[in-house]
């Protein structure tokens, strides 16, 4: 396996990084990683913290400037328009030809656009990378109303942002709260309870009709009511998809996204794909076949690197985890909640008195194997929970358990003895009592 | 809430224009009474009034005409005894004449006579400098270098004024011949100036209590004050004037100790001295800077808990305590300063000041000893160096109160981690060495230690580390380099405690299996300038001597991921590790 190799891998986010990373490590292989955003691998996820003032561009850089020398990996900047897979080379934006051995897809997002009436005038944006963030500032400045369109995680972040810049934020959400199209009703509450005391004009079961604007900049906005709502800047933030179109006739298989098999090979020889812009071909239990999550980047890109040199590796993520921060909320998950739950399974909820913490936790209603858990305001340990899903624990092992799994720092107060009382009195049959950490 | 916040930022702004303005708010006057009462020695007073006729009831319009007519009667005395006293040619080669044979007291008194005032004094000046030649052969250059140390150094500070002596007097006329209304009514100015600063700067602070708790960083990096803009410079030149005044020319800020003598004389019935004034500033500064941590930490028990115990630890320990234990006659001391930060704790003067104290003395030295040797090990080893850097400090108590608002501006580079090893360890090899010389001329008397003066030594180290690197850049340079600079890359405390937490010691700060997202909060707000991220993304727990463990990392990290620990030493440093894949492990 030690023959040399050119590997390029198109896209500097933390998927392609990743495997860069990682086949450094293992190989003595070239690596070229070509990206058209940025000269250097920053973190997507900090974007808001830099229009915030949090940190400046330099801070969201994991690594310092010199590390890609000294590690070999070649950094160009440069946009691929082809991939021409019959003499396996790349063409690039600025005219020049790259060719490789082995390619590596990883691309990652577009901001989802629906087609509005209007959503070409200036001062209407997603937010997904550095530049949409140069045009977030220019767009911004001075304005005093934003409207926000889409209740997900971008969104509110969105929100976020603005209101740290004082600027009024009109929030359009289609579902009936926050979010309620991933979490459950009870947290999706809590949310939209928070995001209304920090003075967000919240609108739920609203939805954007079209966009109106004078001399090219956008002045206002219709729902589909009927209201019209006065704006200088409309955040798009309805999702995002696979950004592929520049592979159209290369030859290589998409449909919403790359499609790749348990290895993360494409149709192609020698191509892979990996991160957001990846479409599985095969079904993962309980898993979306396109999981645009910084952690399944990460972990695509630690497994191609296997593959690449020379260990040829499957895609197979352990438990599903997730994260993220509402306002002043924190929230992780672990295993996996259903907004709805599903006949076979049975759930335990509670939230603590000032209503800006909460848990809810299901189970198998036969086997009573736990299936996963939100917490929201309180820390928990990933290891715990990836040990206690991947041995199947049962749900009274867990709440058992439940402080051995905190990680809030030191003299936060503690609620796992109101959790395990409140479970035992709604499940007298399953009364656990507790375990004190180790 | 608006209208409080812009109330108050007036008030401090007024109150601190006023505090430097009152620098120009005074006149001068020399009486003969002030000198009587600042100087001890009699010929000198006399000397000195004889010197200064003409100054004497002139009034000085500003503090700096005053220094230098003080400057030039110094040196105009001293340059009359030089004349007087000094050891002429002639008399070199009389003696050298008599050293050929032999040089006693015979000969001594045959070259210096007749037996008058001048003539005594070289006598005598030359047995306490040239001791060793007498009663034996000498020759003209081991003559000469007596004539030459006598005539440079003995002559000023025998029947001169040395540049010690010189420093203190200095500062103590200037303040006895303040005439104006601060020397009036120094309480009303002590309100309008540190008093509106206080008040000021809590209500502007308060209104904060009005966004909902949690991490509040925004604008940070927009901001002139916290991002070293023009602001911050302003701020960071102003300190370092502030600390070069207070170390070296105290003689120009006696107009603000004379607004606090009245509260010195309460606490500890003595005038102020300029030590006495920086204290209070200080406390001061650390418990409205405080109060700001209080608020803006109010969603971590944490962080709260932490900032109290500072605050508590300068209040009680660094300020009152001492000041009351000299009401009490009693030695000064803070309880809760440890050598080799408190880099005098083995000086001569202190160690003769404790034991000739009695049993309090004794203990006072115990407990000191105790600390360096018994709680540094054992605390470090259960909580972490923290217990001491960012929970008891008085330097690290300033740095996370008035210094919070600058901790992001430490540098994170592999470079800077590079510079803070060589210069902390540096410092700490320096102050070992200082000391052990120190209680060599302690001990023996001899004041060379194998290379070295050990009076330079110390007076070397309380300039350039003591006064220079701690004070004067340790906190000047907050709005520049970040809050810990002193911590960081000079403390050799901060080097001792940090040794212990980097190879035995139960803390580490852990990461949350595979959560971290690399945005680099983490990193960006450690005063310390530790690539936190660096750990948290790959899953490696952080062990770093130079954590002070401030918890701030674990409050600004969004997805939950870091976590201050205490517990078995085993798996410390482990494996780094993270939670995603089920491919078995992945060597970073």
């Amino acid at each position: 396996m030690n023959n040399h190799q050119h590997i390029v891998i198109i896209g500097n986010g933390i998927s392609g990084i990743t495997a860069a990373r990682h086949i450094r490590k293992h190989s003595d292989h070239s690596i070229t990683v070509i990206s058209g955003e940025s000269d250097h691998f920053y973190s997507r996820t900090a974007l808001m913290y830099i229009y915030m003032g949090h940190m400046k561009y330099e801070h969201t850089k994991p690594y310092e400037d010199w590390f890609w020398k000294k590690n070999r990996i070649n950094l160009v900047r440069d946009l691929v328009t082809k991939v021409n897979t019959a003499d396996k080379s790349l063409s690039l934006q600025s005219g020049t030809n790259i060719s490789y051995d082995k390619l590596i897809i990883a691309t990652g997002s577009v901001s989802n656009k629906f087609n509005w009436p209007g959503q070409e005038l200036s001062g209407v944006q997603g937010l997904y990378s550095l530049q949409d963030l140069e045009s977030m500032e220019k767009n911004t400045v001075g304005i005093k109303h934003a409207v926000i369109v889409g209740g997900g995680l971008i969104g509110i972040e969105m929100a976020e942002m603005l209101l740290s810049r004082k600027i009024k934020v009109t929030f359009l959400v289609r579902e009936e709260s926050f979010w309620s199209n991933v979490l459950p009703r009870e947290e999706a509450e809590l949310i939209t309870r928070h995001i209304q005391s920090h003075h967000v004009d919240l609108r739920l079961q609203t939805e954007l009709k079209e966009i109106t604007g004078e001399n090219g900049t956008v002045t206002s906005i219709v729902t589909n009511k009927g209201e019209k709502i006065d704006c200088e800047f409309v955040g798009l933030t309805v999702g995002v998809s696979p950004n592929i179109s520049f592979l159209n006739g290369s030859g290589i298989n998409t449909k919403r996204g790359v499609l790749v098999n348990k290895y993360l090979e494409t149709n192609v020889e020698d191509v892979y794909a990996i991160g957001d812009c990846v479409e599985r071909t095969y079904e993962l239990a309980g898993r979306r076949n396109i999981e645009q999550v910084w952690y399944t980047g990460r972990m695509m890109g630690e497994v191609i690197a296997q593959t690449i040199c020379g260990n040829k590796t499957e895609y197979n993520p352990g438990p599903w985890f997730n994260s993220a921060k509402f306002f002043d909320i924190e929230y992780q998950t672990y295993g996996v909640v259903h907004n709805t739950l599903p006949e076979n399974e049975t759930d335990f909820y509670w939230e603590h008195e000032n209503g800006m913490k909460c848990i809810h936790l299901v189970w198998n209603k036969t086997s009573k194997e736990f299936k996963g858990i939100n917490t929201f305001g309180i820390r928990m340990r990933h290891v715990c929970f990836d040990k206690w899903l991947r041995k199947k624990r049962d749900i009274q092992y867990v709440i058992e358990h439940l402080k051995e799994a905190n990680f809030d720092p030191e003299f936060f107060v503690r609620h796992e003895d109101e959790m395990v009382a409140s479970f035992n009195q709604k499940f007298p049959n399953l009364v656990v009592t507790e375990k004190a950490s180790s | 809430m608006q209208a409080i916040k812009t109330f108050g930022l007036v008030l401090f702004i007024g109150g601190f224009i006023l505090f430097n303005g009152i620098f120009f708010l005074s006149t001068y006057r020399l009486t003969t009474e002030i000198i009587r009462a600042k100087m001890n020695d009699q010929e000198k007073q006399e000397l000195f009034i004889s010197k200064s006729k003409e100054s004497l009831s002139h009034d000085y319009g500003n503090s700096f005409e005053y220094v230098v007519m003080l400057d030039q009667t110094f040196e105009a005395i001293n340059k009359d005894q030089i004349l007087k006293f000094s050891i002429n040619e002639n008399e070199i080669n009389q003696l050298t004449g008599k050293g050929k044979t032999k040089l006693d007291q015979a000969a001594l008194e045959s070259v210096f006579s007749p037996e008058n005032e001048t003539n005594l004094f070289k006598r005598k000046t030359f047995n306490d400098w040239g001791g060793y030649l007498i009663g034996q052969s000498a020759t003209s250059d081991q003559i000469k270098d007596v004539a030459q140390k006598i005539n440079q150094y003995a002559i000023v500070s025998n029947v001169g004024f040395d540049r010690y002596v010189v420093k203190d007097l200095k500062s103590s006329l200037t303040k006895a011949s303040s005439v104006g209304p601060v020397k009036n009514q120094p309480l009303t100015f002590l309100f309008l100036t540190i008093g509106l600063c206080v008040i000021g700067g809590l209500l502007y602070i308060l209104p904060k209590l009005n966004l909902a708790p949690g991490i509040k960083n925004n604008g940070i990096f927009h901001n002139v004050m916290k991002n070293t803009g023009w602001l911050g410079i302003l701020t960071g030149t102003w300190l370092i004037v502030f600390y070069i005044l207070l170390y070296f020319y105290p003689e120009y800020m006696t107009n603000w100790i004379i607004m606090v003598d009245p509260v010195s004389l309460v606490l500890n019935g003595n005038e102020a001295s300029r030590f006495f004034l920086y204290g209070l500033m200080y406390t001061l500064c650390i418990l409205v800077m405080g109060v700001r941590m209080l608020i803006h930490y109010r969603h971590s028990k944490y962080q709260m808990l932490r900032t109290v115990s500072v605050m508590f630890f300068q209040t009680a320990f660094a300020f009152l305590i001492p000041e009351i234990l000299i009401r009490l006659n009693q030695p000064y001391f803070d309880f809760k300063n440890i050598w080799p930060l408190d880099y005098d704790f083995f000086f001569d003067s202190e160690l003769d000041k404790l034991i000739s104290s009695g049993t309090i003395g004794i203990f006072m030295l115990g407990w000191g000893i105790a600390l360096i040797i018994i709680a540094v090990p054992v605390f470090v080893y259960f909580f972490g160096k923290r217990w001491y850097c960012s929970w008891v400090c008085g330097c690290g108590g300033l740095a996370e109160t008035l210094g919070d608002p600058y901790r992001q501006l430490s540098n994170k580079t592999l470079k800077a981690w590079k510079v803070e090893r060589w210069m902390i360890h540096g410092v700490l090899a320096f102050s070992v060495l200082m000391t052990a010389a120190v209680l060599y001329t302690y001990w023996t008397g001899a004041s060379w230690f194998i290379f070295v003066d050990s009076y330079q030594l110390r007076s070397i180290y309380g300039a350039w580390i003591g006064a220079g690197f701690a004070g004067v850049v340790g906190t000047g340079f907050y709005p520049i380099m970040g809050n810990r600079v002193w911590c960081r890359f000079g403390c050799p405390l901060a080097a001792y405690l940090g040794l212990i937490q980097r190879f035995k010691s139960r803390f580490r700060i852990t990461t949350n299996g595979g959560q971290c997202i690399s945005c680099g909060n983490c990193s960006t707000y450690c005063e310390m300038g530790i690539d936190v991220r660096w750990y948290a993304q790959r899953g490696e727990n952080i062990v770093r001597s130079s954590c002070v463990g401030c918890g701030v990392c674990s409050s600004v990290c969004p997805r939950g991921v870091l976590n201050l620990e205490v517990k078995d030493e085993k798996g410390r440093f482990g494996e780094p590790i993270l939670i995603g894949n089920n491919i078995t492990k992945i060597n970073h």
